[in-house]
C-alpha cells in the first residue's frame, strides 16, 4: 500500500518536480529563441508539440555526442515557459539521476559542438535559432596567398608599362625616320644649289662648274 | 567712343596680325600640334570641365541649399559668369595661338606672372587630384572580389570578436580610414608611407604619363573613352537606381525647392564658386587647348555648348547620385525599424509579425503605456527617413563611404562597384589631361628646359616630380594634407588669376581690339551680352566671390576634421586646429601663386631699370633672317 502511494506520488510528483527544475532564469538552464518567419518567410512551418519533441530529441543527441558514454534520452531534456515568440527555457537532467541537473558549462560545450547539426535540423541559422548566452563562433577569415587587389594592380601596371615602352619606341623610330628624310632633303637642296637656285643662306658662294667631277661624263 | 584701356606699347609687334594668321592657316605652317577633328577638341574640353566636382560637390550643394531652388542661382551664375569667362579663354587662346604664359606675355611682358601663376596652380592641383585618382584605383582594384571588403567588419587577431574600431563606426568607414588611408590622428603625426598607397599612386601617374606622352596626339585618342564612358555609366546607374526601393524619395528630396534659401547670401556665393571651379577656368589648360584650333573656329558656339553640357551633367549626376542615396537611406531606415521591432518582440515575447512597419507607432505607444520601464531599458533608436536622407555628404565621403555602402546593399555588388570606380577614374583622368597641359606647355614657353628636349621627356619629368612630391599624400596623414591643398591651392589663387585675366583682356589688350579679333575669327562682332558681361558683370562676380572667400578664410579659425578612434565622440570626426607651422604651408599654397602675378611684374621692372634695356623687343623680317632689334634708351 505504501509502495502504491509512493508510486502514485512519483507519477504525480515527477512532472511537478520537473517543473521545479525548469523555470524562467533557471541557474542551469538556457533560453532558446526561434525566429521562423525571419528565416523561412513564406515556407515557415508551424511550431507545435511535435517540433518541441524534435527539439528535445536533437538536444539529447547533442548531449550524447558530447558525453559519449552516457545515454541521454528525450525525457532528460525538460522544456518550460513557452511563448508565442517562439521562445522557451530548457534544462538537462542527468540520465542516472533525474533530479540532478547538468551544469550550464557542460550544456554549452555540447551545444557548441553540435551547433551546426542542430541548426540544420530546423532549417535555421545561428541568428534565427538563438541560445541566449552561447555566442556563435566567428568564421575564421579566409586569407588568400595574394590579395586579389594585387593581381588586378599587376595586370593594369603591366599593360601601362607596355604602352609606355611601345609609344616611346615608336616616337624614337619616327624621329629617326624624320632625320633620315631630312638628310635626303638636304642632298636635294645641294643639287638645287648646283642648278643655281638659292634657297636659304648660301654660305659657300656660287658653285663653279669648272671644278665638277667630270669622270662620270668622260671616259677615256 | 573707345572703351578706356591702359597704355600698352608694342602690342602689335608681339602678336601675329590677322594677315599673318590667315597665311599660317593656309600654309599650315609651324610645328604647332593640331586637333585631328572637332570632336576630339570638344571631348577634351568637356572632359576637362566635367570632373569629380560635378559628381560629388554639386549634388551636396543642391540638396543643402534648398534643392530645386538652387538651380536658380546656379543657372543665373552659369550664364553671367561661366559662359563669358569660358568664351574669353577660348577666344584669346585661339587668337594668340599660345599656352597661358605665351598669351599673357604677348599681351604685355609684365603680365607673365599670370601665366606663371596658372602654371603653379595647375601643378599643385594636379598633384593632389591625381592622388584622389590613386584612391579611386585602390577601390577599383579591391572591387574584384565577392563579398566586397568593405561590406563586413574583419575579425580581430585572436578570432574572438570583430575589430572594435569597425563595430563602433561601420565597415565602410573602417575600410576607408583604416584599410585604405591608415589615417593618423592629426596632421602633425605623419605615420610613414603606406606601401599600398605608394603603389596605387605610381600606377596613377604612370597611367597619366602614357596618356599624355605626346600631348594632344595621345590625349586626343584617350578622350574618346574617358569623356564618354562616365555618361554611359551614369545612365546605367540611373536605370538601376530607379528600380530600387526608395530611389524616388531621394530624387524628390534633392529637388524639393525651398525658396527661402534664395535669401541666404551664402547660397549665391556657393553657386558662384561652384560654377567657377566646375569650369576649370584659370588653369591655362583651356587656353592651350583652344590654341590648337584653326583660326576661324567658332569659339563662341563652343563656349555655349560646353557650358550647357557642363550644367546638364551636374544636374544629371545629381539625380543619379541621389537616387542611390535615397535607396541607401531607405535601407538604413528599414534596418533601423527592424532592429527596433525585433527588440520589442524579444523583450515582450510577442509572436513574429505581430508588429510591422505599419502598426509600429501605435504598438509602441500601447506598450509604452503599460510597461514604460522596459521600453526605457531597451534604448530604442529613433528612425527618421529625412535624417538619413539629409546625411548630406560631399567629396571623398560621398564616393568612398556613402556610395560604397549603398553598393554593398545592391545585388551583384562587385559589378556596380567596378562600374562606379571606372566612372570616377575617367572623370578624374580627363581633368588631369587639362592640368598636365596647363603645366607642361608653360614650362616649354618659359624655356625652362632646352628646346631640343622632346615633349615626352618634359612630360616625364613633370610626372616624376609630381609623383615624388605627392608621396606626402601617401603617408598616414595624407588625407589631411590633401584637404589642406584642396582648400587653399585650388581656391584663392584661381580667383585671383581669373580676375587678372579679365582685366588683362578688357583693359590692357583692349576690348575694342578683342572685339575686332573675334569678328575676324568667327565672322560677327560679339553682341551686347558679351560686352556687358566681359566688361563689368563677370569681373564683379569673381571679385565678390574672392573677397568673401578671403575674408572668411582669414577671419575664421582654420580647422580640420580628423579620425580619432580614442576621441569621445567617435565615430564623429574630431575638429582640430592646425599647428602653427601649417600656416607657412598655407602661405606657400595660396600666397605664392597669387603673389607671383605682381611679383613677376616688379621683377621685370627692376631688371629693366637695372640693365637700361627696353624689354619691348621687336622682331623684324629681313631677307635672310629674323633680326632681333632692341631699342636702347639713353638715360
Amino acid at each position: 500500500m505504501l509502495v502504491w502511494i509512493l508510486f502514485l506520488l512519483c507519477q504525480v510528483g515527477a512532472p511537478a518536480l520537473a517543473q521545479d527544475l525548469c523555470q524562467r532564469d533557471a541557474p542551469n538552464g538556457y533560453k532558446v529563441r526561434i525566429s521562423l518567419k525571419t528565416a523561412l518567410g513564406e515556407d515557415a512551418y508551424e511550431w507545435n508539440q511535435s517540433e518541441m519533441f524534435f527539439f528535445q530529441a536533437t538536444m539529447a543527441f547533442a548531449m550524447r555526442r558530447h558525453f559519449q558514454m552516457e545515454t541521454y534520452n528525450v525525457d532528460n531534456i525538460i522544456l518550460c515557459v513557452q511563448t508565442s515568440r517562439v521562445s522557451f527555457w530548457f534544462v538537462v537532467t542527468s540520465p542516472d539521476n533525474t533530479t540532478m541537473l547538468i551544469p550550464k558549462a557542460d550544456v554549452e560545450k555540447a551545444v557548441r559542438m553540435s551547433r551546426h547539426r542542430i541548426n540544420n535540423a530546423f532549417l535555421l541559422s545561428d541568428r534565427t535559432l538563438e541560445f541566449l548566452g552561447i555566442y556563435p563562433t566567428l568564421a575564421a577569415p579566409v586569407n588568400p596567398d595574394t590579395p586579389p587587389w594585387l593581381i588586378v594592380f599587376g595586370v593594369v601596371i603591366g599593360a601601362v608599362c607596355v604602352g609606355i615602352i611601345a609609344l616611346l619606341i615608336s616616337s624614337l623610330l619616327q624621329k629617326r625616320r624624320k632625320e633620315k628624310g631630312m638628310t635626303e632633303d638636304g642632298q636635294d637642296e645641294e643639287d638645287m644649289q648646283v642648278k643655281g637656285v638659292e634657297n636659304g643662306i648660301n654660305l659657300d658662294g656660287t658653285y663653279n662648274r669648272g671644278f665638277t667631277d667630270d669622270d662620270r661624263f668622260t671616259k677615256l | 567712343m573707345r572703351f578706356p584701356k591702359l597704355p600698352n606699347l608694342g602690342l602689335g609687334d608681339r602678336i601675329p596680325s590677322h594677315q599673318e594668321l590667315e597665311r599660317m592657316e593656309k600654309e599650315e605652317a609651324g610645328d604647332r600640334p593640331k586637333w585631328d577633328n572637332k570632336t576630339q577638341y570638344m571631348l577634351t574640353c568637356v572632359g576637362f570641365c566635367v570632373g569629380l566636382g560635378n559628381v560629388w560637390r554639386f549634388p551636396y550643394l543642391c540638396q543643402s541649399h534648398g534643392g530645386g531652388a538652387f538651380m536658380i542661382p546656379f543657372l543665373i551664375l552659369l550664364v553671367l559668369e561661366g559662359i563669358p569667362l569660358l568664351h574669353l579663354e577660348f577666344a584669346i587662346g585661339q587668337r594668340l595661338r599660345s599656352g597661358s604664359v605665351g598669351v599673357w606675355t604677348a599681351i604685355n611682358p609684365y603680365l607673365t606672372g599670370v601665366g606663371i601663376a596658372s602654371l603653379l596652380v595647375s601643378f599643385l592641383v594636379g598633384m593632389y587630384y591625381n592622388t584622389i585618382i590613386a584612391w579611386v584605383m585602390w577601390y577599383f582594384f579591391n572591387s574584384f572580389q565577392n563579398p566586397l571588403p568593405w561590406s563586413q567588419c574583419p575579425v580581430n587577431a585572436n578570432l574572438t570578436d570583430l575589430v572594435s574600431e569597425c563595430t563602433r563606426s561601420s565597415p565602410v568607414d573602417y575600410f576607408w580610414y583604416r584599410d585604405t588611408l591608415n589615417t593618423s590622428t592629426s596632421i602633425g603625426d605623419s605615420g610613414g608611407l603606406q606601401w599600398w598607397m605608394v603603389l596605387c599612386l605610381l600606377c596613377a601617374w604612370l597611367l597619366l604619363y602614357v596618356c599624355c606622352l605626346r600631348g594632344i596626339a595621345t590625349t586626343g585618342k584617350a578622350v574618346y573613352v574617358t569623356s564618354t564612358l562616365p555618361y554611359v555609366v551614369l545612365t546605367i546607374f540611373l536605370i538601376r537606381g530607379l528600380t530600387l526601393k526608395g530611389s524616388l524619395d531621394g530624387i524628390k528630396f534633392l529637388f524639393t525647392p525651398d525658396l527661402n534659401e534664395l535669401m541666404n547670401p551664402s547660397t549665391w556665393l556657393d553657386a558662384g564658386a561652384q560654377v567657377f571651379y566646375s569650369f576649370s577656368l584659370a588653369f591655362g589648360g583651356l587656353i592651350s587647348f583652344s590654341s590648337y584650333n584653326s583660326v576661324h573656329n567658332n569659339c563662341e558656339q563652343d563656349a555655349v555648348i560646353i557650358s550647357i553640357i557642363n550644367g546638364f551633367t551636374s544636374v544629371y549626376s545629381a539625380t543619379v547620385i541621389y537616387s542611390i542615396i535615397g535607396f541607401r537611406a531607405t535601407e538604413r531606415f528599414d534596418d533601423c525599424l527592424e532592429g527596433n521591432i525585433l527588440a520589442l518582440l524579444n523583450a515582450f515575447n510577442l509572436a513574429e509579425g505581430s508588429i510591422k512597419e505599419g502598426n509600429y507607432a501605435e504598438s509602441l505607444q500601447n506598450l509604452n503605456g503599460t510597461f514604460p520601464e522596459t521600453i526605457q531599458s531597451l534604448d530604442l533608436k529613433t528612425c527618421d527617413l529625412q535624417t538619413f536622407l539629409s546625411q548630406g555628404v560631399e567629396g571623398t565621403g560621398l564616393a568612398f563611404i556613402v556610395f560604397t555602402e549603398a553598393i554593398t546593399k545592391m545585388p551583384v555588388s562587385p559589378l556596380w562597384s567596378i562600374l562606379f570606380f571606372i566612372m570616377l577614374f575617367c572623370l578624374g583622368l580627363s581633368t588631369m589631361f587639362g592640368s598636365i597641359e596647363g603645366t607642361v606647355v608653360p614650362l616649354q614657353d618659359l624655356n625652362i628646359f632646352p628646346k631640343r628636349w622632346p615633349k615626352e621627356a618634359i612630360t616625364g619629368i613633370v610626372c616624376l616630380v609630381s609623383f615624388v612630391i605627392a608621396l606626402i599624400f601617401a603617408q598616414s596623414s595624407g588625407n589631411y594634407w590633401l584637404a589642406l591643398f584642396d582648400s587653399f591651392a585650388g581656391s584663392i589663387p584661381l580667383l585671383v588669376i581669373a580676375f587678372c585675366e579679365m582685366i588683362a583682356v578688357v583693359y590692357i589688350y583692349g576690348i575694342d581690339r578683342f572685339n575686332k579679333d573675334i569678328e575676324f575669327m568667327i565672322g560677327h562682332k560679339p553682341n551686347l551680352f558679351w560686352q556687358v558681361t566681359w566688361r563689368f558683370v563677370s569681373p564683379l562676380i569673381v571679385l565678390v566671390i574672392f573677397v568673401f572667400y578671403f575674408v572668411t578664410k582669414v577671419s575664421s579659425n582654420v580647422t580640420y576634421i580628423a579620425w580619432n578612434p580614442s576621441s569621445e565622440d567617435f565615430p564623429t570626426l574630431e575638429v582640430l586646429e592646425y599647428p602653427a607651422w601649417i600656416y607657412v604651408i598655407i602661405f606657400i599654397l595660396a600666397g605664392v601663386p597669387s603673389l607671383v602675378v605682381p611679383g613677376t611684374a616688379i621683377f621685370k621692372l627692376i631688371r629693366r631699370c637695372c640693365s637700361n634695356k627696353n624689354v619691348y623687343g621687336a622682331e623684324v623680317d629681313t631677307v635672310s633672317a629674323k633680326v632681333q632689334m632692341f631699342t636702347t634708351k639713353m638715360s
